[in-house]
C-alpha cells in the first residue's frame, strides 16, 4: 500500500482507463486517460506515469503522473473507452458521442468524431450514460433506454435498439463479439444478441425482491458465462448466465453504490471494486480450483450467500460443494487499496500490475505494484 | 466560533440606470439581474428588455487553490481516523507527522502559485502573502501546541522556525560570496551578522575566514573569535547529555565571552566587538539591527538563543510580549500577523483563534480570501478539541495527566469549548486537592457535574473521587451539597439502567460497577448525618 501515489488535479475524476499495451505482455502499461465531471469546463485528459523501472525499485516520485495533454469536454464524462491506441471515445452528460483522436508526436488531442445526439428524449437530450467498443464498432446505452450501434469512420447510426430499456440503461459490457450485457436501474441484466433481428433481449436476469439500480457491469476474462454486477446498495453480485435468472452470489461489498467492478483482465481470480464510500477494494479468491470460490457458493465470513440453484450439469464441482455444505474450498480475501478514506472512488481500471482510479477529492492514485 | 464581519462587496451594474429597482434570479453558478419598471415615486418607468447575467470572475488561481482544499480535506479526514486505541504518546509523531504534511502542502501551492505570473500581479502577491503567514503561523503551531518541544529541544525548533522564513540571508549571501572579494563586499558584514543573528555559527566561521585573510595583522584576533564561535554549546536531544549539563556548559561559555568583551580582545575592530555582543544578547545590540532581524519573532527567538536557550515553554510568553514591546516602535500598531502570533506564544488559543477571524482581508473589489484562512484556522481548534478529549481519556486509564504544563497554561482557552474548561477546571480540582483546600475542591467538584460541565460520562469518574472527600474525619460537604450528589448519583445509575444490562458485559464489570455505587451511597449518606448534626448543633 505503501506504492500508492495520490496527485490532486483541480478536477473531479468521473472516469479512467489505461490505454491498451500492444504486443508482448511484458510491457506494462504507462499511459492512461481521464475524464471529468461536475466542472463548468469539463475536459479529458491524457497522463503518463513515465518510463517503466523494474518492480524492484522504489517508486516514490516517479510514478507521479504527468499530463500529457487535455481537450475540452462538452458535457460529463459519463464513460471512456481507449477505441485503439490513438483514438478514445467517450459518452457525455449531453447524450453525445464523441471520438478524440491522441496525435502523439505533437502531444495533442482533437476531435475526430462526434455524435452531437445520440441520445435523446423527443424534445430533449438524454445523458449517455456507457459505451464499449470493439474497433470499429461502438455501442452505447443511455438514460433514454436506448441501444445505439456506430461504426467509426461512419456518419450515421449503424444499429438502434429502440425501448430497449423502459429505464435508464446505466452500462454496457461484451458479452461475446455479437452479444451485449446492460444493466438499468431497475435492477435487471439484459442481454442483447446482435445476430437477431428483434428488439428484445434475448435473456433478462435480476434479483429477486428489491429492485435496486445496478450501475456497472464486467465479464470474466476466461469464461465468459460469468459476469459481475454492482449497484445502488454496494452489494457485489455474481451470476452466472446461463443458469437460471438470479444471481448465483451476493456480497456486501460497499457501504454505499458501487461505481465500477473489474476483473483483472489476465489474473481473473482478482476483482476490484470502487464506491461512493471512498473505498476501492481488491478481491482475491485463493482456491485451487479454477473456479473462483465466489462461484462456489461456500460460507465465508465475507459472504452472504443467497442462492441455491438446481445443477444443470454434472461437471462443476461448484454446486455440489454448495449442496454438499462443507465450507467452501477456496478462500476470499479482502484488501483496501487507498490508504485512507477518500470522497466517493468513482472509476478504476486495472491492467497488469498497475491500477489507476480517481475520486471526487479531485485525486488521481496509482498504484504500479498491485500484487496479482 | 464566531461569525466573521466582512463587509459585503458591491458590483455595480453598469446598463442598469441610476435609482433604478432591479429584480433577480439565482442561477447555478452565477445570478440574473434585471431592471424593473418599479420607482419609489412617480409613475413607474419604462421597462428594459435586458437581462443581466453576473458571475465569478475565472479565477485562474482555481485550479491550484483546489489542490490546496482537497489536500487538506483529506489530510484532515485522515487526523479524524487515528487509530483510538494507541496510547496518545504515540499518537504525537503522528500528529507531528500530519502537521509537517499539512505545511508542505501549503508550501507547494505557494511555489505554483508564484510560477503563475500574469496581469494579476497584484492579486497573486495578495494570495501569497496570505498563504505564507498560514504557513509561519501553522509552523508555530505545530512547534507549540503539537510537537511541544520540552526546554532545550524548544529553542532549537524555533530556531528552525526562525530560520526557514527569512530566506533573504542565503540570497543576500549568495550574491556576497559570488563577487569578486567577498570580504570587501558592501553587504558582507550584513551578511555575517544576519548568519550570527540566525545562530548559524558555521556559516559566520566560514565567511570570517575571507575576511581574516585580508587582514593578517588581526589574524589573532580573528583566531580567538573563531574559538568562541565553535565552542557555543548547541543542545543535542539525542545526545547523553543532560539539559543540566548543557545548561553549564553554556553558562562558562557565556562568561568566557563576557570575559573577552570585557578585557576589550576586540576593542580594535567594531565588528568583530558587535559580534560579540550579539553573543552576549545584549538587547541594545540587538535591537541596534532592527533591519536585519525584520520581526519582533525573529528577535524573540535571537534574545532566547543568546540569553536563555534552555527556555520552556511555559515561559515562553513571558517573552514574547516584552520582545515585540521593545521591538515595534512607540508609534507603530501591531499588525493582525503579530497578534496572532503573540496569542499563539501566550498559548492563548481563544485570542489566536478571535484575530485570525478578524484579520481584515484586503479585498481588491472581488476576491474574499476570508475562507481559506477560516477553515485553516478552524481546523487549529479543531486539533486543540481531539487533543483535549484524548487528555481526559487518557486520565481515565492512567490516573494521571499527561503533559501539564500544557494544560495548566490554557488560560481564557479554556471557554472556548466545553471540553477545554472541563479539562482546566478538572485539573484546577486536583490542585486545589493537592493543596488540601477540601472545601474549595468539594465545592468545585459538584459545581463541575451540576453546571454540567462534565459530561456525564464522565461523572462516575467525579463521584469515585468525591470519595475521599467524604471519607474524611471533618464533615467537608454540606448538607445540601450532600443532597445535591446523591441526585448525581441517582441520575447516573438511571441513566445508566436504562441503558439495559446488556448480556455481553462479564458479571465480574457489573459487580465492580454495583460495588462502587454501594460504597457512594453509604459514604453519602454517612456524610449526610454527621453534616445534619453539625449544621444543626448549636454551641451554648
Amino acid at each position: 500500500m505503501e506504492s500508492i501515489n495520490a496527485k490532486y488535479v483541480s478536477q473531479k475524476i468521473s472516469k479512467t482507463k489505461w490505454r491498451p499495451v500492444s504486443h508482448s505482455d511484458l510491457q506494462l502499461p504507462e499511459i492512461f486517460a481521464t475524464g471529468s465531471w461536475d466542472n463548468e469546463d469539463n475536459r479529458i485528459s491524457i497522463w503518463s506515469i513515465g518510463s517503466n523501472l523494474s518492480t524492484g525499485m522504489e517508486d516514490g516520485f516517479e510514478g507521479d503522473p504527468q499530463l500529457l495533454c487535455e481537450h475540452k469536454h462538452d458535457g460529463d464524462v459519463l464513460d471512456l473507452q481507449f477505441l485503439d491506441q490513438d483514438r478514445i471515445v467517450t459518452a457525455s452528460s449531453t447524450g453525445a458521442v464523441t471520438i478524440f483522436r491522441h496525435h502523439q508526436n505533437s502531444q495533442t488531442i482533437s476531435v475526430s468524431q462526434l455524435w452531437a445526439r445520440a441520445h435523446r428524449y423527443p424534445c430533449d437530450n438524454a445523458p449517455c450514460t456507457g459505451v464499449v467498443c470493439s474497433s470499429p464498432e461502438i455501442v452505447t446505452v443511455g438514460e433514454d433506454g436506448r441501444i445505439v450501434v456506430f461504426r467509426a469512420d461512419q456518419e450515421g447510426v449503424v444499429r438502434v435498439i429502440e425501448n430497449a430499456d423502459s429505464s435508464t440503461i446505466h452500462a454496457v459490457t461484451y458479452l461475446r463479439t455479437t452479444e451485449i450485457l446492460t444493466v438499468n436501474s431497475i435492477g435487471q441484466l439484459k442481454l442483447w444478441d446482435f445476430r437477431q433481428q428483434s428488439n428484445s433481449p434475448s435473456q433478462i436476469l435480476s434479483l429477486s425482491g428489491d429492485r435496486v439500480p445496478l450501475h456497472c457491469v464486467d465479464r470474466h476474462p476466461n469464461q465468459q458465462h460469468i459476469v459481475a454486477t454492482g449497484g445502488q446498495d454496494g452489494m457485489l453480485c455474481v451470476w452466472d448466465v446461463r443458469q437460471g435468472n438470479t444471481p448465483f452470489s451476493l456480497m456486501e461489498a460497499h457501504t454505499a453504490e458501487m461505481w465500477e467492478v473489474h476483473f483483472h483482465p489476465t489474473n481473473p481470480d482478482h476483482l476490484f471494486t470502487c464506491s461512493e464510500d471512498g473505498s476501492l477494494l481488491h478481491w482475491e479468491t485463493s482456491s485451487h480450483s479454477d473456479m473462483p470460490s465466489f462461484l462456489q457458493g461456500g460460507r465465508n465470513s465475507s459472504m452472504v450467500s443467497r442462492s441455491a440453484m438446481a445443477p444443470a450439469g454434472g461437471k462443476q464441482p461448484l454446486i455440489s460443494a454448495w449442496l454438499s455444505g462443507d465450507s467452501s474450498k477456496g478462500r476470499l480475501e479482502t484488501t483496501h487499496m487507498l490508504p485512507s478514506q477518500t470522497l466517493s472512488v468513482n472509476s478504476l481500471d486495472v491492467l497488469g500490475p498497475c491500477l489507476v482510479c480517481g475520486t471526487d477529492g479531485e485525486a488521481i492514485f496509482v498504484n504500479r505494484q498491485v500484487p496479482v | 466560533m464566531e461569525e466573521v464581519d466582512v463587509e459585503p462587496t458591491i458590483t455595480n451594474i453598469p446598463a442598469i440606470s441610476d435609482g433604478k429597482h432591479m429584480g433577480f434570479a439565482w442561477g447555478p453558478g452565477d445570478i440574473l439581474v434585471y431592471e424593473t419598471r418599479y420607482k419609489a415615486s412617480g409613475a413607474s418607468g419604462s421597462g428594459c428588455s435586458f437581462i443581466h447575467e453576473i458571475r465569478k470572475d475565472e479565477d485562474i488561481y482555481s485550479p491550484i487553490l483546489r489542490k490546496l482544499f482537497n489536500e487538506s480535506h483529506h489530510i484532515f479526514v485522515g487526523l479524524q481516523t487515528i487509530r483510538e486505541d494507541l496510547p496518545s504518546k504515540s499518537k504525537k509523531p503522528q500528529f507531528v507527522s500530519i502537521s509537517k504534511n499539512y505545511r508542505s502542502v501549503i508550501r507547494a501551492c505557494m511555489e505554483e502559485l508564484q510560477q503563475v505570473a500574469g496581469n494579476t500581479f497584484e492579486n497573486m502577491l495578495l494570495l501569497v502573502s496570505i498563504l505564507l503567514a498560514i504557513e509561519l503561523i501553522w509552523n508555530l503551531c505545530e512547534v507549540l501546541f503539537i510537537d511541544a518541544a520540552p526546554a532545550g529541544s524548544l529553542l532549537l525548533h524555533l530556531l528552525d522556525w526562525v530560520r526557514l522564513h527569512k530566506a533573504d540571508v542565503d540570497e543576500k549571501a549568495r550574491e556576497v560570496l559570488q563577487s569578486e572579494s567577498p570580504a570587501e563586499h558592501r553587504d558582507y558584514w550584513d551578511v555575517v551578522v544576519s548568519y550570527v543573528l540566525q545562530g548559524r555559527l558555521e556559516e559566520v566561521r566560514q565567511m570570517l575566514v575571507k575576511q581574516a585573510n585580508l587582514q593578517p595583522a588581526a589574524r589573532s584576533m580573528y583566531k580567538q573569535m573563531d574559538t568562541l564561535l565553535s565552542k557555543m554549546p548547541f543542545y543535542n536531544p539525542g545526545g547523553t547529555q543532560t539539559l543540566t549539563e548543557f545548561d553549564v556548559k553554556w553558562r562558562h561559555w557565556h562568561e568566557e565571552v563576557d570575559r573577552c568583551l570585557q578585557d576589550n580582545s576586540f576593542a580594535s575592530n567594531r565588528h568583530l566587538e558587535l559580534i560579540c555582543k550579539i553573543l552576549l544578547g545584549d538587547e541594545d545590540t540587538l535591537l541596534d539591527h532592527k533591519e536585519l532581524l525584520g520581526t519582533w519573532y525573529h528577535f524573540l527567538v535571537t534574545r532566547l538563543l543568546f540569553c536563555h536557550p534552555t527556555v520552556k515553554l511555559t515561559e515562553l510568553h513571558y517573552y514574547a510580549q516584552s520582545c515585540m514591546t521593545m521591538f515595534l516602535d512607540s508609534r507603530s500598531v501591531p499588525e493582525p500577523l503579530d497578534n496572532i502570533l503573540l496569542a499563539a506564544f501566550e498559548f492563548d488559543i481563544h485570542q489566536y483563534c478571535f484575530h485570525c477571524e478578524h484579520v481584515p482581508i484586503p479585498s481588491n473589489g472581488n476576491k474574499p480570501f476570508c475562507p481559506l484562512n477560516v477553515c485553516v484556522m478552524g481546523s487549529v481548534v479543531c486539533l486543540c478539541v481531539y487533543l483535549c478529549f484524548r487528555f481526559l481519556q487518557d486520565y481515565c486509564a492512567k490516573g494521571t495527566f499527561s503533559d501539564l504544563d500544557l494544560i495548566d497554561n490554557l488560560g481564557p482557552a479554556m471557554l472556548l469549548s466545553d471540553r477545554l474548561t472541563f479539562l482546566g477546571k478538572y485539573r484546577e480540582f486536583h490542585k486545589l486537592y493537592g493543596e488540601k483546600r477540601f472545601r474549595e475542591a468539594a465545592k468545585l467538584l459538584l459545581s463541575l457535574m451540576t453546571a454540567k460541565i462534565a459530561p456525564q460520562s464522565f461523572w462516575m469518574t467525579l463521584l469515585t473521587d468525591a470519595l475521599p472527600l467524604l471519607e474524611q474525619k471533618e464533615v467537608i460537604f454540606t448538607a445540601d451539597q450532600t443532597y445535591e450528589l446523591m441526585f448525581c448519583l441517582e441520575e447516573l445509575t438511571s441513566s445508566l439502567n436504562i441503558t439495559a444490562s446488556s448480556t455481553d458485559r462479564p458479571m465480574q464489570e457489573e459487580d465492580v460497577e454495583v460495588t462502587k455505587v454501594e460504597l457512594l451511597r453509604l459514604a453519602l449518606a454517612r456524610n449526610l448525618a454527621q453534616a445534619i448534626v453539625k449544621e444543626g448543633t448549636v454551641e451554648i
